[in-house]
């Protein structure tokens, strides 16, 4: 898409209308508040940066789900990449991941206490590096199937021995599930993630909202995306319609990219794993499947994670209620460890970790701030 | 709740993040560097200001002194060197004060073993060029060097001292003042980041390391007394600074996203990387806050300037939210965040 | 969740792409594209790889299927006269 193309999704005459259709719609449905999700972190990411929010209407509540996989990645698998880069291993990785605390450390930590931990681009340049040394040098791989199909890619592509891949990948379409079968779950309908959606196609949706009646709309990521998905979803509300609606055509099919599909479950295999914040998700981890063995990073060291702490893990995770927060059934303010022992410089839970956490946002802005009357 | 052992033990040591030039470096130097610093008493702008500089009365005029160490990896990038970085981050820390006549630079370099000495010849040569272009000298120096492994290569630092008949502060700021800013924004960061990351993008991405104090005496020839604000926007971006210039001031900004000059080469690499260019170092502009009725006669002296062609006025000082920053992005309003520590590439 | 950016394919060497982003190159590669890929073909890249490529012709589909949101009143055609004119008129500054 050529610069001016990308403009054309991010004309402000266009939004207005939008949003103004959207106001009309919401006020048509006349309850309040009607809830939808969306599951990506590159919503929120458009949704702040845009400032999207203070144009949504105020009965319409766009609640940020676990779509964030640096926040959703488990505690005890950033402990694994601290714990190999403590015993002397080069990880890379992708800089959102760096700063994500484990159990006592991030990677930035131990960066400060001499690992050497590299931020990279991408997977190519992680083998890159093990084509050019003799070192071991492991991949703390982690992002949704969209991210995934890389690392499948590199591993098809013939890496050097001393390469492997710590698997923190995670599989997007069983969360819905979870989230909507969450007790005081309010979700009316589900923005589904565009770039996700590219490589598993929109027909992955079907099966859930089959299930349990609840819409879907495949969205992009520019303002106009965005806007018009809601307004879509909004009516598929209205209408009490549960179907998928692909409103991001230009880059999602119904079958999904099948090239991809196939490097990805050639090199992986969904296992159930925890979700960092919301529960066990079932099928909710990508591992490298049993003929990766040599380039799986589990299995070619063994890494004691044990020995990071230097007492006993901390119990506050127990008490960290991001999962409900996700959910949209609460909110940071109904948390008691909001703003005292989590902090965006010691995050407890998902949503202080990323930037667009919702609890990192709150912290910063003492709160939900209206800047609707700002002139 | 009893403070977490792991947890504090690690927040003993320094960490990148505290160099970034945010919150986290602020919050530093306020609880180890501060303390006890207001006891001596200056007339003019201390250390407790934390401005670009410090000015010390000297009859009817300021000394305006401006300390600043440099490293940066790799040395030579698109657009620059360290060796003009380290006189031209100095100058412009001057100017930023509201120097009007430059005295002079003092030179301390340190040096890895096995350095090659062609490198620091280059370096030096680019320091004497930009030397000479600002017509400033260094007038004192010192060499020292350190064992292979404890320093990366090279580190810089220079000391500036100008003097000038009125210091510009940095929390001048009143309700209804225009921010201007000097040119596009983002460059230098994005251009430095994309080759650190060995990102391997080739193209337009260059450093705007300039010296600027050519440029502010035009802004302060047009705008006088109405020139009530100066910061560059360094480490942290325009973001990190406006959050300083409406802090100290008790102001709030509302910036208007839209108005905000950006290179489609740094716009392209933001994207890339996920980036805002609000966010990373620029090394060739200055954020100026004038009175309303200056506004347009100091834009016009800028766009004069061959470093300020690309000014523009992107924002206005509000009365609240106080020490916020306000972003029109032309759908909605948002609050800018101020950065954490180094920004980083992202995936998502 | 994931950052996707749409560029230019400027040449292609076997499953490497040099793909322009306005104004800046970058090789991106062509190992999970499900489309054969030509210069002046637009992909999308996640992480140093094509995840897709965009169909030009989707591009005006889309905006084509966005202003039928709004369709069914009078004022909204006129509105989007208003729109198409204020759309041309408007550069961005370089």
């Amino acid at each position: 898409m050529k610069p001016g193309e990308q403009l054309k999704f991010r004309d402000p005459v266009r939004a207005k209308a939008l949003t103004t259709r959207l106001e009309e719609l919401v006020k048509e449905i006349g309850r309040d508040p009607i809830s939808v999700m969306h599951v990506c972190g590159s919503h929120e990411q458009a949704i702040a940066r845009f400032g999207l929010r203070t144009a949504f209407p105020l009965k319409l509540d766009v609640v940020m789900g676990p779509g964030c996989p640096v926040c959703i990645t488990d505690v005890p698998e950033v402990d694994e990449a601290v714990a190999l880069a403590l015993q002397g291993v080069r990880v890379c990785t992708y800089g959102d991941m760096v700063r994500v605390p484990g159990t006592v450390k991030s990677l930035a930590d131990v960066r400060g206490d001499g690992a050497n931990i590299e931020v990279v681009y991408g997977i190519d340049q992680a083998v890159e590096l093990a084509r050019k040394s003799t070192e071991e040098i492991v991949f703390f791989a982690t992002g949704f199937e969209t991210t995934a199909v890389a690392t499948a890619a590199a591993l098809l592509n013939d890496p050097p021995k001393n390469f492997s891949v710590l698997s923190a990948h995670k599989y997007i379409p069983p969360v819905m599930e979870i989230v909507t079968e969450m007790p005081g779950s309010r979700i009316e309908g589900f923005l589904a993630a565009g770039h996700a959606a590219i490589i598993t196609g929109s027909g992955v949706f079907e099966a859930f909202v089959n299930t349990h009646k609840v819409p879907v709309v495949v969205a992009g990521f520019e303002p106009l995306d965005i806007l018009a998905a809601l307004v879509k979803l909004v009516e598929l509300v209205r209408d009490q319609k549960p179907e998928v609606v692909n409103m991001f055509p230009r880059c999602v099919t119904h079958e999904g990219n099948k090239v991809a599909q196939e490097q990805l479950w050639k090199v992986f295999t969904p296992t159930g794993g925890r979700w960092r914040g919301i529960a066990h998700v079932p099928n909710g981890n990508l591992r490298l499947r049993e003929e990766w063995a040599a380039f799986d990073t589990r299995k070619r060291f063994n890494i004691d994670v044990s020995r990071l702490w230097d007492y006993a893990p901390p119990k506050l995770l127990g008490q960290c209620i991001c999962g409900e927060i996700m959910s949209g059934s609460k909110s940071p303010k109904h948390c008691a460890l909001f703003g005292k022992e989590c902090l965006p410089e010691n995050p407890v839970g998902a949503c202080m970790v990323s930037s667009e956490g919702t609890c990192r946002i709150w912290h910063q802005y003492g709160g939900h701030l209206d800047l609707r009357g700002i002139s | 709740m009893k403070p977490i052992p792991g947890l504090v033990k690690h927040n003993q040591r320094i960490a990148m993040r505290h160099g970034g030039g945010g919150r986290a470096m602020r919050t530093l130097i306020e609880e180890v560097f501060m303390r006890g610093a207001d006891d001596i008493p200056v007339d003019g702008v201390g250390l407790s200001a934390m401005d670009d500089g410090a000015a010390i009365r000297i009859g009817d005029q300021y000394l305006i002194v401006t300390t600043d160490s440099h490293v940066i990896h790799p040395l030579f990038f698109p657009g620059g060197d360290i060796g003009m970085l380290s006189i031209a981050g100095t100058v412009n820390d001057l100017s930023m004060m509201g120097a009007t006549q430059l005295l002079g630079l003092t030179c301390g370099v340190i040096l890895e073993e096995g350095l090659e000495r062609d490198i620091l010849e280059r370096v030096q040569a680019s320091m004497q060029a930009t030397c000479r272009e600002v017509g400033v000298p260094i007038l004192t120096g010192d060499t020292k060097v350190m064992g292979k492994g404890e320093i990366d290569s090279l580190v810089i630092n220079t000391t500036g001292v100008a003097l000038t008949k009125r210091i510009v502060r940095d929390n001048g700021l009143q309700v209804g003042d225009r921010i201007i800013v000097t040119g596009t924004v983002g460059d230098h960061g994005l251009a430095v980041m994309a080759l650190r990351n060995k990102l391997e993008l080739e193209g337009d991405l260059r450093s705007d390391v300039a010296p600027l104090f050519d440029l502010v005496q035009k802004v302060l020839a047009a705008g006088g007394d109405s020139v009530v604000a100066m910061k560059d926007p360094t480490r942290g971006g325009v973001a990190s600074a406006l959050h300083e210039m409406a802090g100290k001031a008790g102001v709030g900004i509302l910036i208007s996203e839209q108005a905000v000059p950006v290179s489609e080469a740094a716009r392209a690499a933001g994207e890339l990387l996920g980036i805002d260019p609000l966010h990373v170092a620029n090394e060739g502009k200055a954020l100026i806050g004038v009175r309303p009725e200056a506004a347009d006669r100091v834009l016009a002296a800028l766009k004069a300037h061959p470093l300020g062609r690309n000014a523009a006025i992107i924002g206005t000082a509000i009365a609240e939210p106080k020490g916020k920053l306000v972003l029109d992005t032309g759908f909605g309003k948002r609050l800018l965040a101020e950065p954490e520590g180094e920004p980083l590439p992202r995936i998502c | 969740m994931c950052l996707g950016v749409p560029g230019k394919v400027m040449s292609v060497d076997g499953l490497v792409a040099v793909v322009d982003f306005w104004g800046v190159q970058k090789q991106v590669s062509l190992h999970i594209v499900d489309e054969p890929v030509v210069p002046g073909d637009y992909i999308l890249n996640h992480v140093g790889y094509a995840i897709r490529k965009i169909p030009q012709e989707e591009i005006a589909e889309t905006l084509a299927m966005y202003d039928e949101l709004l369709d069914g009143k009078p004022e909204d055609l006129m509105r989007q006269d208003v729109e198409s004119e204020v759309g041309a008129s408007r550069e961005r500054p370089s």
